[in-house]
């Protein structure tokens, strides 16, 4: 019997299996781009282990006219070429689904499922015939498996010869065998392949301005535009590419063009707990500075962190979050620092967390972080995570509006302090919990103050007497206050209908949360959706959940940390919240949201509304 | 504990230096450390050392660890800034403050617990890096502020104030530090005010990773017998390779001496070190000698002090890493922006 085939345009799932630094990463991102550049989105996704070359990786992409750029889950197509991830990368192929394999070493039956449609190709045997050196063998594989995907798929060939004349401009040498390789497969799959298969791309309009970035990459340029001038890092996955970025686009946008000297200066320190202590000196002094780390960087830095809550101390912290302790699953992605994040730290501490959902929002968290930590004169931390952080991800274009001028916060300058103005380090003279600082060096004879962590009163006098540790405790609480009237607000999306249930989100579950709306909307199942974007949290997110008899919190975690905060810090009833939670490494699907939400409202004996009638 | 201020009565007669301040304005709080203390010395002769050299003090940044000698900031140049802050960790916010302002002077104020044991990564690398600072370590061989352990800088064979006798091998901080790149690199004894108010201008002077271990006898803690951190002991075993005279300029320098019996060292910032001799032989221009020197005596059980090692030319890390000659700090949108039009360009670039 003949396996059914998966037919469709512009909407299906094709992985690659690969081996780690065998050069298929550039020829992966080549293919997607093609399709970008015929107007049809895509969302790729890397699946990389800790280790350089030999172990297997995967790239995933989504191709998705409709602009679904959270995973989906499933494989339409898999393109299988590591053998050693043959079983697995066999069995989670959709029934009707195709597998295109190298057949130049003949395979046993039993090796294939029969309910797939297998497309072999001899590519080592056409690479081996082709090529003399082994490297080339190895790296034209991958570009000869782009073209003949592009003949098996229908796709524009010129979109991709287009690209790889982009890719390779100047480069003589290297464009003409990579278009010729392109060019040999495409040749091969349409003499000797069934062209095209049921899963086709076509071009369309649905890409319009959108540009296509890794979220590091434009947290780094988040940093370069909010005016940050040092950078003390430390290497992590998934976060060194936000140092490594910012050092590329401080390269070409911040050397002064007179002297050829740099207006940044990046620090590789020697441990995370140099670079927390790094950016906190520059801050004390005045300057914009960040860092970039994950989960064990934010362990390490916790102590520096409560300095400098308490000390007051502008610090900006990327954390772009990954699984747990030691190598392996820590390079997959989760949102599992929320908690240890909010309270880092000894003594009471609380801290300002910023969620962006996609590059774009990477590039304003950064740039505002780095005003809200002068204007807050405290720790604040984009919660960005590997999901955003390390895959290209499709958003709306940059912008910047040139008026914008940095918030420096309360800085008492050299001709207020002549001038007679009462400073005190920790005086609220405003009434918003917000004191006045001063930069070292500012006046001969006032302003100077010993920066300390607790033990002090408001003219920063050393004191450890209870009630003025107490008053400045309670001032530091009148500043969280403060915060939240500066912190993005949450977002709402309303359901078409009137809606019993709420869902609150965060983060890289955007997309998927998104798609899953629409796909519970389509079962009748209406929810509104409220996508929070910073802690501390707003009186709308506990107002949200009062409106609404249930409230589901989905989240990339196992201990619903987003939800304890919620309850902690918004004082909302435990009973009112159902979590939905995600936490095996991959990125949440929409799937998995539709079934967590439905099996709970069916169970709740909710009954679908018809789609076109209104409750 | 009550909060002291200093009185602040101004003889008449307190001589002003070229910037028009007397030596009272270096002082800081009075100190509440025990009578006695090294560290009180040290203080002292900070306070001397900015005091003639001219510093505006309000110029000056101290930063400190955690410790009794990282208290010290509070105890001198009270119109300057201070940050008493994490425990071994002063070398890192110092090289943050640095890179946000490199025209001030840095001060970084440690203890041998706070550098050679919970600091010693962050000692080591600010060497490396030739962070443009002072460090002054304040080392009395015990933990003062934790009353009394053993720190890592204590010698083997010597013994607590409770008779225990340590066995571990002693960090030599010194050696370290020319190990690791630090350009001008002295010790001395807080006791020895002559001999240390000379080191410190040179090395506030000096352009580059400054560093100057300072015994520092713990009064309280480690100045029995038996200690090899005790005022008898420091004085008894002080070998001292050099004496420092500090001359701002060449043109200042008013003292003649026979030829041969002095090296000048000429500081990238016009000052001049001359250094008297004491061991003729003795060179320290010269790094891998310095270190073979105070290994040789150190074995002896000597304590070698003086300027041990200076680099005259030596970049910091500002020239390292190529930065502007304008304070991070004032910089604003207008230097560090590159606007909607660049944004443009990189938007137009992803797709
Ligand atoms: C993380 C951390 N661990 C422990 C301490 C406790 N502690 C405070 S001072 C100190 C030792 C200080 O010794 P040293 O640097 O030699 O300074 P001294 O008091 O001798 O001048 C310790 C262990 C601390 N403050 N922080
Ligand atoms: S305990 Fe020791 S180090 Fe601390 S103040 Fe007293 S004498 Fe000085
Ligand atoms: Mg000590």
């Amino acid at each position: 019997m003949k396996p059914k085939r998966i037919e469709s345009i512009n909407d299906f799932v094709i992985k690659f299996a690969n081996v780690n630094g065998s050069g298929s990463a550039s020829a992966n991102e080549l293919f997607a781009r093609s399709i970008l550049r015929m107007g049809v989105p895509v969302s790729p996704r890397n699946i990389f282990p800790s280790n350089i070359q030999g172990l297997p990786t995967w790239y995933e992409v989504r191709v998705t006219e409709k602009g679904w750029l959270g995973r989906r889950g499933g494989v339409d197509l898999m393109v299988a070429m590591n053998p050693q991830t043959w079983n697995q990368d066999i069995a989670e192929i959709e029934p009707g689904g195709y597998l295109f394999y190298d057949s130049t070493r003949p395979l046993p039956q039993s090796k294939f499922r029969d309910d797939i449609n297998v497309i072999g190709m001899p590519l080592t045997d056409i690479c081996n015939a082709t090529y003399d050196d082994s490297r080339q063998r190895q790296l034209f594989k991958n570009i000869i498996y782009v073209g003949a995907l592009a003949a098996l798929l229908d796709m524009d060939a010129g979109a991709i010869a287009e690209l790889i004349g982009e890719q390779y401009k100047g480069k003589e040498k290297l464009l003409k065998p990579n278009l010729n390789a392109m060019q040999m497969g495409r040749d091969y799959a349409l003499a000797h392949l069934k062209c095209p298969i049921g899963l086709r791309v076509q071009r369309a309009d649905a890409v319009g301005k959108k540009i296509f970035m890794e979220g590091n990459s434009a947290a780094a340029l988040g940093a370069v535009y909010g005016g940050a001038t040092v950078c003390a890092w430390y290497p992590i996955t998934p976060s060194s590419s936000v140092a490594e970025a910012f050092e590329r686009y401080c390269k070409r946008l911040r050397v002064d063009p007179e002297t050829g000297k740099n207006k940044f200066a990046i620090v590789q320190a020697e441990d995370e707990l140099a670079s927390i202590g790094m950016v906190t000196g520059a801050g004390w002094n005045g300057a914009r500075a960040f860092t970039a780390t994950s989960g064990p960087g934010i362990s390490l830095m916790t102590e520096f962190i409560g300095l400098a809550y308490f000390a007051e101390i502008p610090v900006t912290v990327i954390d772009v979050q990954r699984g747990g302790p030691s190598t392996g699953m820590p390079t997959r992605t989760q949102q599992a620092d929320i908690l240890s994040t909010a309270y880092a730290s000894h003594g009471d501490t609380k801290h300002v967390l910023l969620f962006p959902e996609d590059p774009k929002e990477c590039f304003e968290f950064t740039a505002q972080a780095l005003d809200l930590a002068d204007r807050l004169q405290t720790p604040v931390f984009v919660m960005t995570d590997l999901d955003i952080g390390m895959n290209t991800r499709l958003c709306d274009p940059l912008e910047w509006d040139d008026a914008k001028q940095y918030d420096r916060g309360k800085v008492m300058s050299a001709e207020e302090l002549q001038a007679g103005k009462d400073f005190g380090r920790y005086l609220d003279l405003d009434g918003d919990g917000i004191p006045y600082r001063t930069y070292p060096g500012t006046h001969p004879t006032r302003g100077a103050y010993f920066t300390r962590g607790t033990t002090k009163d408001r003219y920063a006098r050393y004191s450890e007497a209870g009630p003025d540790y107490v008053d400045n405790m309670q001032r530091l609480l009148k500043k969280f206050e403060t915060a939240k009237t500066l912190v993005p607000k949450p977002l709402l999306s309303a359901a078409l209908h009137p809606a019993r249930f709420g869902v609150i989100y965060f983060g890289s579950t955007s997309p998927a949360m998104a798609e899953a709306l629409d796909a519970l909307a389509a079962q009748g199942i209406y929810v509104n959706a409220l996508r929070v974007r910073a802690f501390p949290f707003q009186d709308e997110i506990a107002d949200f959940v009062a409106a609404h008899s249930k409230v589901f919190v989905i989240e990339q975690n196992r201990d619903a940390q987003l939800k304890t905060l919620l309850v902690n810090e918004a004082h909302i009833n435990p009973a009112s919240l159902i979590s939905v939670l995600h936490y095996d490494g991959t990125p949440i699907t929409a799937r998995f949201i539709v079934k967590e939400i439905a099996a709970v409202t069916a169970a709740l004996n909710v009954r679908p509304l018809k789609k076109d009638k209104a409750a | 504990m009550t909060y002291l201020t200093k009185p602040k009565l101004h003889h008449p007669t307190l001589q002003k230096n070229k910037v028009g301040y007397t030596r009272r304005d270096y002082e800081g709080k009075i100190s509440t450390l025990c009578a006695g203390c090294g560290h009180d010395s040290i203080s002292a002769s900070i306070i001397q050392a900015c005091w003639e050299l001219d510093i505006q003090p309000h110029r000056v940044a101290k930063l400190s660890g955690i410790g009794c000698s990282s208290k010290t900031p509070d105890y001198f140049l009270g119109n300057s800034h201070g940050f008493n802050s994490v425990h071994g960790r002063m070398p890192s916010v110092l090289t943050g403050a640095n890179l946000a302002n490199r025209e001030l002077i840095y001060l970084g104020v440690s203890g041998d617990g706070d550098s050679a044991s919970i600091g010693i990564g962050q000692f080591a690398h600010i060497m490396r890096r030739g962070v443009n600072l002072t460090y002054i370590l304040e080392n009395n061989g015990v933990y003062g502020l934790t009353k009394g352990q053993f720190s890592a800088t204590a010698d083997a064979g010597s013994k607590s104030k409770r008779g225990v006798v340590n066995r571990d091998a002693p960090v030599d901080t010194v050696s370290l530090a020319l190990q690791l790149g630090a350009t001008y690199v002295a010790r001395s004894f807080s006791g020895d005010k002559k001999q240390l108010v000379p080191l410190i201008k040179g090395a506030i002077a000096h352009q580059g990773a400054a560093f100057i271990d300072i015994v520092s006898p713990c009064v309280a803690f480690n100045n029995h017998e038996g200690s090899t951190k005790s005022y008898d002991y420091v004085r008894e075993h002080n070998d001292s390779v050099n004496r420092l005279d500090f001359w701002p300029t060449r043109d200042a320098i008013s003292i003649d001496y026979q030829a041969g019996a002095v090296i000048d060292v000429a500081q990238h910032d016009g000052s001049v070190l001359r250094l008297r001799k004491i061991h003729p032989e003795y060179d320290p221009l010269d790094r891998v000698k310095a270190l073979n020197y105070i290994a040789e005596h150190q074995a002896k059980g000597e304590l070698v002090t003086g300027l041990l090692y200076v680099h005259p030319d030596a970049e910091d890390l500002h020239a390292h890493l190529n930065t502007v000659d304008t304070p991070f700090n004032q910089l604003n949108a207008r230097e560090l922006c590159p606007g909607a039009a660049a944004l443009a360009k990189i938007n137009a670039a992803l797709r």
